[in-house]
């Protein structure tokens, strides 16, 4: 058992609307969809068409960067649409369910005489592949690579997130399932709350870390920094929690597991707590046991409100997240709301709002700017959100001028834009930090080639 | 509240996107959000947003200087007083103050956000807040009797060669409240130094010396000044920095609110603390000799140390920069004031040099970072090879 790690830096916002522990089924979905933009960097081939009756787990579209990684479909049905963006661009492939079509049946060698290649190969076949991102730059792994460790965070700090241990309470066979494939690869470090570690303590064939701090302490990032710091050249693999659970479903049974545990969240649920649905849901079939009160315009968010993406609500759920957000739009004027000490209700950082009194009340948050954007002021204030040992603010500015040499020796192989979530949070200036970082990243993957 | 807000963007429409006035926007849009925080919401990025901004940021700074402008106000009124031997109360100290102080304020601020509103206008930006705290602080450190012109053309110089020619808001190098100060300072000599300039009226009524503590010091002379009228401020000087009472109070705001950096004040008056005390060790002449603890106390150190030093875009970056910084600038205004007797106030120079060398410090840092990376880097490397 290794020592627990304290994570000095950071902030965990208390807002309204978390889930309870409440686990239910959702109600089914009759159509589904995989969105080509959840895979970061990944640009998609197509294999169907419209029409094309597809089995659970038949390849939809292959990545253009790498052949070899097939994103599969969720469920059995038939294509109904594939929908485009501008120059072309895939949006959604639409599935409609039927349940007639079957799966896609794998053979699967027995874990104790299979080698690293063969589960490699098995997790590309099934479609399973997508299940496993990469550090530096937050891209599907590459096959072809040597991890130096996996990490799997089970420890969350996001506005609202999951409890893993609840989340995986019907799921502790294909977890602990799900860590033996991973193992075969190579060493996995599992970390969890260090103040509750639930059944993740138990788990076999991993390295177990205790992490304690606030967000982003639960960033997976972050704590790779801490443990086994990225230099340039190294990969650290990264899976998901329920999708370890989904690798060890499909070494179970042959058939790719789509399964996605899903908590609605948010000040603007009636019923916030976890569904049980399939990746690619729609999210009309999550909402209409939540309950929506939408008397004022809502925003749909896949994923935290700090990482999340906006969606339309007729759209479907992500590919990897595990929260589905909702809080009310701010689409209203403060009057002096820049007086110091006014509107305390908003939660902040900031000593010049008395909110830090009320810090243990539940706040109800909008996505009003609260300010307009300014030229770069104040310093000092990103250190306070960002703990790890590079510097958040010459990093940034380091992508703002593509500046491709500096931004390596400063860090950019350690981050990825969701670690300046609270940058952007708690930015005076009200800079984008995660959007420049995102810019930054992507121009350091077309330099690499 | 709703009906002033209609009104409001019933005014605004000439000049939204494609109307007529267009290019006058940021204009209409600064007095707007005066009134009202915007209803922009998140586009990108984080979906929620704290309520700091930079209005607030810059209005905390302007709470926190209201103590000690209050103070110089009625200071003001209370130098002249004695001075003629008048009997006075209190309102008539504060009334003639305001009746001098009230005019720089008002010319600065219209000089200088004149400038900031062209400027915005011309480079299509919103008006950044920053010039509300400089447009405060020059006034704040000029001598009282200094002709509003002059006023003028410093804070037209400190904006137009210090900031915008720089870039504007966040890219200058020196702080530009300093840099007018500078600028008056160099120009105009006799409005800035001597015996005649720091008490109301002084030369009109060349009644007992108006010299400041430090002036006299580098002059020869003693100080007739206990530690605690020296730290309550009721003593000639630049208008709102002779009470290092007032000034502390500002400095607690600053430093709880979190908008001035503690680093910067604590390690400048550490700096300054001991390079005074090393002097009292060695003690060759007045100035010298003068106590360490008094050093703290008189002159422009704590208001430059507590409000010019810890401006954020002409100070270090990095927290080990300022620790770095901040010492740096108490050693030498010390080292000004001691070795230098043409110039018995050094803070403004101490604060203006490193200002200068702040990119530099900041440079030693970051590249003390980089070289931990970097040997990380060669160690991993080593393991594996």
């Amino acid at each position: 058992m290794s020592k627990d790690i304290r994570i000095r830096k950071g902030f965990n916002l208390n807002l309204e609307g978390e889930a309870n522990k409440i686990l239910v089924d959702t109600h089914p979905s009759k159509t589904y969809a995989l969105k080509p933009d959840d895979f970061f960097f990944s640009t998609p081939k197509l294999l169907v068409k419209e029409g094309e009756k597809v089995q659970k787990g038949s390849p939809l579209f292959f990545s253009k960067q790498n052949p070899r990684i097939h994103f599969v479909s969720p469920v059995g049905g038939e294509v109904t649409a594939i929908v485009r963006g501008a120059k072309r661009k895939i949006l959604e492939v639409v599935i409609t369910q039927d349940d007639a079509q079957g799966s896609v049946h794998h053979d699967i060698p027995s874990l104790e005489s299979i080698n690293q290649e063969q589960v490699k190969e098995v997790l590309l076949k099934a479609g399973a592949w997508p299940f496993i991102t990469q550090r530096p730059y937050g891209t599907i792994a590459q096959p072809e690579d040597t991890p130096k460790a996996i990490f799997v965070s089970a420890f969350s700090t996001a506005p609202l997130d999951v409890d893993y241990d609840f989340l995986l309470k019907n799921n502790k066979a294909e977890f602990q399932k799900g860590i033996d494939v991973l193992a075969k690869i190579a060493e996995v470090t599992l970390t969890a709350d260090a103040n509750f570690k639930g059944f993740f303590e138990k788990v076999a064939n991993a390295n177990i870390v205790g992490i304690k701090g606030e967000h982003p302490a639960g960033n997976v990032g972050v704590q790779i920094h801490h443990i086994n710091p990225i230099n340039a050249g190294d990969r650290v693999w990264v899976v998901n929690p329920e999708d370890v659970a989904n690798i060890g479903m499909l070494f179970s049974t042959g058939e790719f597991s789509a399964q996605r545990t899903v908590a609605v969240v948010g000040s603007s649920v009636k019923n916030p707590q976890y569904y049980k649905t399939t990746i690619g849901a729609s999210i009309h079939s999550l909402l209409q046991g939540a309950e929506i009160n939408d008397a004022k315009p809502n925003r749909y968010i896949n994923g935290d409100v700090l990482t999340g993406v906006a969606t339309a609500v007729d759209s479907y759920l992500g590919y990897y997240n595990n929260l589905f957000s909702v809080i009310p739009e701010g689409n209203h004027f403060r009057m002096f709301g820049w007086l110091p000490f006014v509107d305390n209700k908003i939660p902040s950082m900031s000593k010049t709002s008395l909110s830090w009194i009320f810090g243990k009340r539940k706040a109800i948050v909008d996505t009003n700017l609260n300010g307009e954007e300014r030229a770069l002021v104040v310093t000092g204030e990103m250190e306070k959100v960002f703990p790890m040992d590079i510097y958040p603010m010459q990093l940034i500015k380091a992508c703002m001028i593509e500046d491709v040499e500096r931004m390596e020796v400063l860090g950019i192989y350690e981050v990825v834009p969701q670690d300046f979530a609270m940058i952007d949070y708690s930015s005076t200036s009200k800079l984008e930090a995660q959007e420049i970082i995102r810019k930054g990243v992507e121009l350091m993957i077309k330099e690499e080639g | 509240m709703n009906f002033l807000r209609k009104s409001l963007d019933n005014i605004k429409k000439p000049f939204g996107k494609g109307e007529k006035y267009e290019r006058f926007a940021p204009a209409i849009n600064a007095f707007d959000t005066f009134l009202f925080v915007p209803n922009h919401t998140t586009h990108k990025g984080a979906h929620i947003r704290d309520a700091v901004d930079l209005k607030r940021t810059m209005v905390t700074v302007i709470i926190a200087l209201l103590p000690a402008l209050i103070y110089g106000i009625y200071n003001t009124g209370y130098q002249y007083f004695i001075q003629t031997g008048e009997a006075f109360t209190f309102l008539d100290a504060f009334i003639h103050g305001s009746w001098k102080i009230l005019p720089m304020i008002a010319v600065s601020y219209i000089v200088g956000l004149t400038i900031e509103f062209i400027f915005a206008i011309y480079r299509g930006h919103e008006v950044n807040e920053g010039y509300l705290v400089t447009g405060l602080l020059i006034p704040m450190i000029m001598p009282v009797d200094i002709p509003l012109w002059m006023v003028a053309i410093s804070v037209a110089f400190a904006v137009l060669i210090a900031k915008e020619a720089f870039g504007g808001t966040g890219m200058n190098i020196l702080n530009p409240a300093l840099t007018a100060r500078a600028f008056a300072f160099f120009a105009y000599p006799t409005y800035m130094s001597g015996n005649k300039v720091w008490v109301s009226e002084a030369s009109n009524i060349d009644a007992i010396s108006g010299e400041t503590i430090l002036g006299s010091l580098a002059a020869g002379n003693n100080v007739s000044y206990s530690f605690f009228e020296m730290f309550q401020g009721a003593i000639p000087g630049s208008i709102a920095e002779t009470s290092t009472l007032w000034v502390a109070v500002g400095a607690f705001i600053l430093i709880f609110t979190g908008v001035g950096s503690w680093r910067i004040i604590v390690g400048g008056i550490g700096g300054a603390a001991i390079m005074g005390f090393l002097f009292n060790l060695w003690g060759a002449n007045a100035l010298m000799s003068f106590d360490w603890m008094n050093h703290l106390v008189v002159g422009g150190f704590a208001f430059g140390i507590v409000f010019m030093a810890t401006d954020p875009v002409s100070a270090a970056q990095t927290n080990q920069g300022k620790w770095i910084y901040g010492i740096l600038v108490g050693i030498f205004c010390i080292l000004i004031r001691v070795f230098n007797p043409a110039y018995p106030e050094g803070v403004m120079l101490a604060i203006l040099l490193m200002n200068v060398f702040a990119p530099t410090i900041d440079h030693y840092v970051v590249e003390g970072n980089i070289k931990r990376r970097k040997k990380r880097w060669a160690a991993a490397q080593l393991k594996t090879a």
